[in-house]
Formats: C-alpha cells, structure tokens, sequence
C-alpha cells in the first residue's frame, strides 16, 4: 500500500450559499508500481481527488497518508517538499511557461534544489533524448504540436525523479493516436518503477491493458472500483 | 552554501527571463518610474545644490553687515558711521563696503560689481567671473565697456578671471577699483552701500547687533545666519512649489504602481500557481518576485538619478529652471558645483525603491499561500 484515503471530503464555498461538496466521503488505496485510473464525468470530483493526493490542495475533512505518513494535515511547506521530491504532475492543459524554452520548462522543478548547472541541464537533455525531443530543445513551448507539449509535460513532471506520477486528464487534448503513445509512455514508466494515478473520461485510457485499476467516481462518490 | 548560491542564480535567471517575455509591461513600467525618480531627484539635487552654494558664498562673508534705512528702504551709509560705531568689545574689523548690481542689456543679464581694495586695481583695471567672460566672449587682456550713471562710456581691461569653488560666488562677479566704481555709479567718497563687521566669538554676534541698533538707530545689522536662514527657506519653498507641481505626476505613478503589484494578471497567478505545483516553496516563488520588483525599482532609481544629476549639474537644470531660480535668470549663466546629500539620497530611495518592491511582495504572498489547485483553476 502506498496511498492510503480515508473518509476523505472536499468542499468550496464552506459555509457560504454557494457552497458546493465536489467530494463527499471516498475511502480507499493505490498501490505501487501500479497504473491506476480515476474514471468518471465532468464534474464527478477526479481533479480534486488528485489534487488532494497530490499535496495541490487539501480535504476539508478525513485523512490522507502517504507511506505510513498522514500527509493530509501537514504545514504547507512540508507539502512542498513532498510535491517536490515524491509528485510529478502531468496536468490538463501541461501548464507550460509560455514564453520559457523546452528545456527551461523541464527544469523548472529542479532550479529550488540548487544543483549545478551542468547537472541539471544534462538531466533534462537526457529525458529529452529519452522522449524524442533533443531537437526542440531550445524552442519556445507555444511553438510545440499538442503531442510535443504533452510530453514536455511528463519530462518536466520527471526531472526530479518522483515516485509518483499524477497525470490530470491527459489526453484530453490529444487525438486517439497520441492518447495511444501516451499510454505506451506511462506503461514503460511504470515498469520502470513509477507509480501513475491518471483521472480521465477518455475510453482509450480507462480501456488501456496497461491500466491496473479503475475507479469511478460520480458526484464526488465512489461508485465502482472499490477494493 | 554554493547550492544556496546557484539557487539564488536560477531565481534570478528565472525573473529576468520573465521580464523579458513581458518586455512592454517591464519597459513601460520602468520607463515611467525612471521618470518620476529624475524629476523628484533633479528637485531635489538642485536645491540641495543652491543652498550647498549659499554656503559656500556666504562661508567668508562677515558676521555682521550694517545697512542704513531711510523711510523703510535701504540707502547709502555715510562714511562717518564707521566712527560712530566706535571699539566695540569683540569686533576684530569693521570697513565700508561699495558694491551694486550694473544690469548690461547687450547680454540682458545683471552682474554684481564690487569695489576691491585688496586686489590692488588700477582705476582701469576690472577682474570678472567666469560667466561674465563666458557670456561677453572676454578674455585677460580685453576691455569691457560699462555705461555710467551720467551715459558716459567707461572702458575697462581685463587683469584676470575669478576663480572660485562656487561658480554662483564668482560667475557675474566683476571687481574693480573703489574709485573707478565711485566713477561709474556716481558716488560720493563719503559714502559706503554697507559697512561690513567681522566677529570672532559666534556667541557674541547678537550682543553686537544689539549695540549696534542702539548706537546707530536709522541702521539694521543684518546676520550671516540670518541670510542663510533666508537661503534655506527660499530654495525650500522653491523646492516645495515643484514637487507640488509633480505631486500629480507621483500620484499617478503610485496608483499605477499600486494597480501593477497589486493587482496580479490571471496569467501570473497561474504562473505562480504551475511553480507551486512543481515544487517551488512560498518562500521561492516570493523571492523570485522580489528579485523583479528589487530590479526594477534599483533600475529606474539608478537611471533616474543618474539621469538627473546629468541634468542638474552639466544641463544646468534646463527643464526646472525657471521655476527653481526664479528672478536669477537675470544672471549670467553659471553651473553649479556637484553635490549630493546622503541623507537626501537615501530618502529618496526609501520612499520609491522600497515602496515599490514590498507593494510587488504582497500580493505574491497572498497567491502563494493559497491552495495551488486552486490558483490554477
């Protein structure tokens, strides 16, 4: 066991008229080394759900542990630390820097660990050789294709070496070929001893062989995948 | 330690990258703050300058100058006050002083003409400042004609130019012989324009001025520390009209600046947002910020000063001149000596540079502490 969710609830708005519970009591786990998937609607509460695994926010009540480690109450420069050595996110949108080469993007998580310059950039060029992207280096990322700037995105969610990767909707931009190779990429990362949480409606990802586990969500409830 | 270091490179490298893909905001921003810092800096450098001259001027005047007064106004002072006033206890000198102003209409401009003993001129013989020779194209050697009282025309050589630490003590300066200017303005030799006191004990100066008032009551004994007194104050409401004058050119900086730091684009919480999620601490993600607003606020302080210690001291203050010298235009030309007032200068950089950078840190902080999600939804 590595993510361990109890009774976990999210609410925005608390206490105002508009308040609103995107997650209203999920409990479960996510096991290591595995590919797991968030299925579910618009609106059925994947992103938050991940979003409180994954140290971007935090649950309005329950528990969240982390390899024996309840992560859900911690101070936030803690959780800092824990996006920042255990998390690689893969988001929606890849959320690259606009205006930032490719390879400043992907070193972007690594400039607060101070490593030597030389380090850092042969890091960054090596996954950029790994996912065929050595001759965009210097590009600016508005210049990529939709498949280009997603794995971008996954290089700079690995440029720290996390344990765990969260991929939010990641082929919500992509076509099905793309959304194909996307799944090839995780299922090697996997094997490669990643841990992967992907949310997504997208068939071509909760149907994929290298999926090892799907839940569903709706309306901020667990309906299926319980274990 | 070097990790620290090469961190603090990245944050900067990262700002300055920032900078430059919002290359209009930041020029604009610093253009329009690099203006305000000249014009409060030139304010401030000039009139700091023009009482830093009035010091100088007045540093070997005499203690006391005795002016005699008649139906309210200032008028000559008969030679015999001189020994009316007597031995009084603490004056080491006393003499008669003969100058005046000679207003020349070929360069429209008023030189101050002094009668000097101690030079020892020849009645022909005149020593000008630098302005007056800068002014009339004079050199040593040259003859300068001045118009009596009477229209007749005097001619006078040049012996020599006055040099001086101050150019506003010594620029429309012209020295001459007492009997040559007795000549010129048509002046009985029983007359001073003022007689001069010279005191060693600063403590005893008012106690003279009051002996004086008493032994001579048609007389008014002007202080030295009255006429710097009078300095101060004009150049500061001169200086006090200017930046009046600015207030709403500052005012509409402030509020731009406020908009600017206050204010963050959604482009830039989402990016504050993206570096919280990868793993930049609060404290990161504020000390890149920090680092933008410390650039572009020490940018446009250094320009800007810069900038207006050009104006002031080698453009003569062309933009505020009017304004700040007032009647003195009427002078020759003249250029102030440099000078810059620490107290001054760190003022100035306490009330832009600082404000600035914290107003940018604030509302960093408040995107930064929130949830990350929540930033970039």
């Amino acid at each position: 066991m590595l993510i361990e969710l109890t009774d976990v609830r999210k609410a925005f708005n608390q206490g105002k008229p508009n308040e609103f519970w995107a997650i209203q009591g999920i409990t479960t786990q996510f096991e290591v080394n595995r590919i797991s998937c968030l299925k579910g609607a618009s609106g059925s509460g994947k992103t938050t759900l991940m979003s409180m695994i994954g140290c971007l926010s935090r649950p309005t009540s329950g528990r969240i542990r982390l390899q024996d480690r309840t992560i859900s109450s911690l101070p936030e420069r803690f959780l800092t630390q824990i996006r920042r050595h255990t998390f690689g996110f893969i988001f929606q949108r890849f959320n690259l820097i606009p205006g930032l080469s490719v390879v400043e993007n992907i070193m972007l998580p690594a400039y607060p660990l101070g490593l030597k310059a030389s380090r850092l950039r042969g890091r960054a060029e090596r996954l950029l050789e790994q996912f065929l992207l050595a001759d965009k280096a210097s590009n600016p990322v508005e210049w990529l294709s939709g498949g280009e700037a997603q794995r971008v995105a996954i290089c700079r969610a690995l440029i720290n070496d996390p344990q765990i990767l969260i991929a939010d909707e990641p082929t919500a931009n992509l076509d099905s070929r793309l959304s194909r190779e996307f799944m090839a990429l995780l299922d090697q990362l996997s094997k490669a001893g990643k841990t992967v949480l992907i949310s997504s409606h997208d068939p071509v990802v909760f149907d994929s062989p290298c999926v090892d586990r799907v839940v569903e969500l709706e309306d901020g409830l667990m309906v299926a995948g319980e274990r | 330690m070097i990790a620290l270091l090469r961190k603090q490179r990245y944050f900067i490298d990262y700002t300055l990258g920032t900078m430059m893909r919002h290359k209009g905001k930041s020029l604009g921003l610093l253009s329009v703050y690099t203006l305000i810092i000249f014009m409060l800096a030139s304010v401030m450098l000039f009139s700091h300058a023009m009482r830093s001259e009035a010091v100088a001027l007045l540093a070997n005047s005499p203690e006391i100058v005795v002016q005699r007064i008649q139906a309210g106004r200032s008028v000559m002072v008969p030679a015999d006050y001189l020994q009316r006033i007597g031995k009084l206890r603490g004056v080491t000198e006393k003499r008669g002083r003969l100058w005046g102003y000679y207003y020349d209409p070929a360069v429209k401009a008023n030189y101050t003409v002094m009668a000097s003993e101690q030079d020892q001129l020849s009645i022909t013989d005149i020593v000008i400042g630098e302005g007056i020779a800068r002014t009339r194209g004079l050199s040593i050697g040259d003859y300068l004609t001045l118009r009596s009282h009477q229209g007749k025309a005097f001619s006078f050589r040049v012996l020599r130019l006055l040099e001086s630490d101050s150019e506003l003590i010594s620029s429309d300066l012209l020295l001459m012989n007492p009997q040559g200017y007795r000549q010129l303005f048509g002046l009985d030799e029983s007359l001073y324009t003022d007689l001069v006191l010279s005191v060693r004990n600063p403590r005893e100066i008012q106690k003279i001025a009051e002996k004086l008032t008493r032994l001579l009551p048609d007389s008014r004994p002007i202080l030295r520390s009255e006429i710097l007194r009078t300095y101060e104050s004009l150049f500061s409401w001169r200086q006090g009209v200017m930046l009046i004058l600015l207030l709403g050119s500052v005012l509409a900086f402030v509020i731009f600046a406020w908009d600017k730091a206050s204010g963050l684009s959604a482009e830039e919480r989402k990016e504050i947002g993206i570096l919280k999620a990868v793993g930049w601490e609060t404290g990161e993600v504020m000390r890149m910020k920090f680092w933008e607003g410390v650039i572009i606020s020490l940018m446009a302080f250094l320009i800007g000063y810069l900038a207006a210690y050009l104006h002031v001291f080698y453009t003569s203050a062309g933009l505020f001149e009017p304004v700040l010298k007032g009647w003195s235009v009427l002078y020759p030309r003249f250029q102030l000596t440099p000078s810059v007032d620490g107290l001054q200068l760190a003022t100035l950089f306490f009330f832009t540079v600082l404000p600035y950078t914290l107003a940018t840190i604030v509302p960093v902080w408040r995107t930064s502490i929130t949830d990350p999600d929540l930033v970039m939804r």
